[in-house]
């Protein structure tokens, strides 16, 4: 009977709790949910990327006292990469500290979730160069952004540069190109663009997927290994990275024709295979190492000049400093609001016009430590994705280093695709594009 | 000594079958109804309703499904997730084609399906026992994961292959996608539950239940006293085919809004099955008992550090979190193998004696 008391007690007591979980704040700081992955099997990603983030909005803080004046707060939640668990993430947290501005999904599976829900809550969604590549329609999808570029955009530029490589697009002809990607929305994403451009350029491709975490892909190389492709993409994140580099070097496939999509290039996919990973590619917007101002800003407010501590926490890797660009690009869009609204606290729709009307320029980009270190961005009603050009960097064995221009996408024909695909969306779910001369 | 049926006579068969026949059972049940009905929805906010309760809803339908199969009649099934998946497969291809048509014609159109594809992986079970027949389930959950995924018919050749669910009304509110709000979706769900679990509870007190529990505790002795064992079986499969259906078409409609294949993984049906094993194999009540502990318990440990004033990195606080469930399960294993559902009769019966026991 004690016993039973007990349970019930606590049963009683756990309800209570969970009833009681979201508290208010009374002073309103801007407040950044962060929706991080630092357990789980995509972890050696997300750790960098959370540290990037989180360093940068505290450098924001420390350097630049906030959003002209305003505290930026943050609060991390543990999605493991996982749909329900960020969803539940975002439930939890959207209310906290005066209520959630901006959201950075970190996974497609999570954006996909929160677009439906952003023009309700009024909280913008940015998500930087992943989710729905489609939101690029800002007509359709009024409250999501996925600048500098998308998923299409960078397949396409991934063309281009084979192009290039090869001397020129009519050398495409005949080619074989394999894509090895994450069986889930995320790796889906570049294939209607690949085949699109199959059809332009006449090369030849090969979709092979690989499913959810991605630690068995004996199959799929088999199968590659009989194709004997010219040219490989790689659209994977979390292990699958790391397994397919040492399982394209396992049957000596020419690494330096092997080139990943920007989540599959950072240090942690490629050090596993050791010098077998030597001459991989992977696409970036930003470029590599600790070599901006912000770096060496960060290194004296952040860790007071201990480098070590710094390396322990990621500095200078790829996705800490996607990290950086990303909140940065979010801190700027809550001071674009600003400059419209006033120096206060911003609301979600505040944000989201601040979004919408982001455009960061050479000289803005110095001041903020980021000069050369990413490019310009622009953003428009119609353009939520500055269809931004795309870098290849290569793995020397230690270290990546840029080894492209910036490349250009084929705008020409991933626009209409976006606009398609924005449109198909728009009749399944009843929305009415709206009209972007009438904004302001 | 509150707790006591001394002194309340039956006087008619009606009375004598009631589906509750202690009144105090009634009152209780009926409290219960009405504090979800009337008194959650008005004090619980949007996360109380969104994150936590319409999942639990909707996943003690699912363990209802499958305690039906593997508590009552004994088939061992990991095809759980699986069968959700066709519900929410088809609610969505049902949504999208016929736009007008009611939401809750969809949800029952949806779970049709899914009994339809039960009964065609239920047949193995005629030959094939326990831990044999939970493998060839296990093909069901791969095979039809991977449909799902491949044909792109299932989620209308979009270029992502997810299924998100469009807004859709019933009886003029709000009823699926963003705008509606999580008092509408509990409002649907919990009456959709409370509707199939009587129809369950008089399901398995019925002929039909005692046929699948005759063939669950000895399938040759039922046989020989006249139950056919492959109509019973099949049948056990098609109607918790049926229950699992509609709480995948939920699970899309009322509380994920969009998915895709990864969402009804094997992990699900892990889930569904530990709920029934914690919950207590062969009661409805284990089903609710054991939902709330796989749903409530994860969500309470998240956020119990920090209202105890506790703060820590929340990658440690995650593992903490693993390893408490996870020790908690095996000790509730340890301590009632017969689930929940079992530490509650105990209670009732030690209630009776109360205050003086004996």
């Amino acid at each position: 009977m004690k016993k039973l008391t007990t349970y019930g007690l606590g049963l009683v007591a756990g309800l209570a709790a969970i009833a009681a979980t979201p508290a208010a704040y009374a002073d309103d700081p801007q407040f950044f949910p962060m929706l991080v992955y630092r357990t789980g099997p995509y972890a050696p990603n997300g750790i960098p990327s959370a540290n990037g983030m989180r360093d940068f909005y505290m450098l924001s803080n420390k350097r630049d006292g906030g959003a002209n004046g305003v505290e930026i707060a943050v609060e991390e939640c543990e999605t493991e990469y996982n749909t329900k668990i960020g969803v539940e993430c975002y439930e939890r947290l959207k209310g906290k500290h005066g209520g959630a501005t901006l959201v950075n999904p970190y996974s497609t599976g999570i954006t996909y979730q929160l677009i439906p829900k952003a023009p309700v809550d009024e909280v913008p969604i940015l998500s930087m160069g992943y989710g729905q590549t489609a939101a690029a329609d800002g007509r359709v999808f009024p409250w999501t952004f996925n600048f500098p570029t998308t998923y299409w955009s960078q397949a396409s530029a991934f063309i281009r540069y084979v192009g290039s490589e090869e001397g020129g697009m009519e050398n495409l002809k005949g080619k074989k190109i394999a894509l090895v990607y994450h069986n889930s929305a995320y790796g889906k994403e570049p294939i209607p663009t690949l085949e699109k451009l199959a059809g332009i350029h006449g090369y030849e491709l090969t979709s092979l997927a690989v499913d959810h975490p991605g630690q068995e892909q004996k199959a799929t190389w088999l199968q590659i290994r009989r194709l004997r492709p010219d040219w490989i993409f790689l659209w994977g994140w979390g292990v699958m990275n790391q397994v397919a580099i040492q399982e394209a070097a396992a049957i000596r496939f020419p690494m330096d024709h092997f080139i990943g999509v920007w989540w599959s290039g950072s240090e942690n996919d490629v050090i596993p295979a050791g010098d077998a990973a030597k001459g991989y590619k992977a696409g970036t917007f930003h470029s590599v190492g600790a070599t901006a101002q912000v770096h060496e800003d960060i290194l004296e407010h952040i860790y007071g000049g201990d480098l070590e501590e710094a390396k322990k926490n990621n500095f200078g890797e790829v996705l800490y400093n996607r990290g950086l660009v990303n909140a940065m690009l979010g801190v700027e869009a809550v001071r674009t609001a600003q400059a419209k609204y006033g120096n206060r606290r911003m609301t979600g729709a505040e944000v989201r016009w601040g979004l919408e009307n982001l455009d960061v320029g050479e000289e803005r980009l110095a001041e903020l430590g980021f000069g050369d270190f990413t490019r310009p961005i622009k953003v428009t009603c119609e353009d939520h994705e500055g269809s931004g050009p795309v870098l290849i960097q290569q793995w020397d064995g230690e270290k990546w280093s840029l080894v492209s221009d910036w490349i250009e996408p084929i705008r020409e024909v991933v626009r209409p695709m976006i606009e398609e695909a924005a449109a198909a969306f728009a009749a399944e779910n009843n929305i009415t594009p709206r009209d972007c001369s009438a904004e302001s | 000594m509150i707790y006591r049926e001394a002194g309340q006579f039956k006087t008619s068969y009606g009375a004598d079958q009631a589906m509750l026949p202690i009144a105090q059972d009634r009152w209780a049940v009926g409290a219960a109804v009405a504090v979800m009905l009337i008194v959650v929805p008005s004090i619980a906010n949007e996360y109380m309703l969104q994150a936590v309760l319409i999942p639990f809803l909707i996943l003690s339908l699912a363990a209802i499904g499958l305690n039906l199969l593997t508590g009552y009649a004994g088939q061992l099934s990991l095809g759980t997730a699986a069968f959700m998946a066709v519900g929410g497969y088809m609610a969505y291809k049902f949504t999208t084609a016929f736009p007008g048509l009611n939401l809750l014609v969809v949800f029952i159109l949806s779970g049709v399906c899914a009994a339809g594809v039960g009964l065609v992986f239920g047949i193995p079970s005629l030959r094939i026992k326990g831990f044999y027949l939970a493998v060839a389930t296990l093909a069901a959950q791969f095979f039809l994961n991977w449909t799902f995924n491949k044909v792109p018919w299932f989620y209308n050749y979009n270029s992502s292959g997810t299924i998100t669910m469009p807004p859709r009304e019933l009886f003029g509110v709000m009823a699926a996608g963003p705008e509606a709000t999580a008092e509408t979706r509990y409002f649907i769900a919990l009456v959709v539950v409370i509707v199939l679990t009587v129809v369950a509870k008089n399901l398995v007190r019925g002929r039909v239940g005692r046929s699948w529990m005759a063939i669950r505790d000895m399938d040759i002795a039922a046989e020989i006293i006249g139950f056919r064992p492959y109509q019973t079986k099949l049948l056990a499969f098609a109607i918790s085919s049926f229950y699992c259906g509609v709480a995948g078409a939920m699970y899309l409609c009322l509380y994920l809004g969009s998915a895709e294949s990864e969402a009804y993984s094997i992990d699900l049906s892990f889930e569904v099955l530990f709920m029934v094993i914690i919950g207590g194999l062969g009661s409805l009540l284990g089903s609710f008992l054991g939902a709330a502990f796989i749903v409530l318990l994860p969500i309470f440990l998240t956020n119990a550090p920090q209202l105890a004033g506790f703060h820590m990195p929340i990658d440690v606080q995650k593992h903490i979190e693993l390893m408490v469930f996870g020790g908690l399960i095996v000790w509730f294993l340890i301590v009632e193998p017969r689930g929940l559902a079992r530490l509650w009769q105990i209670a009732k019966e030690k209630l009776r004696r109360w205050p003086f026991p004996y």
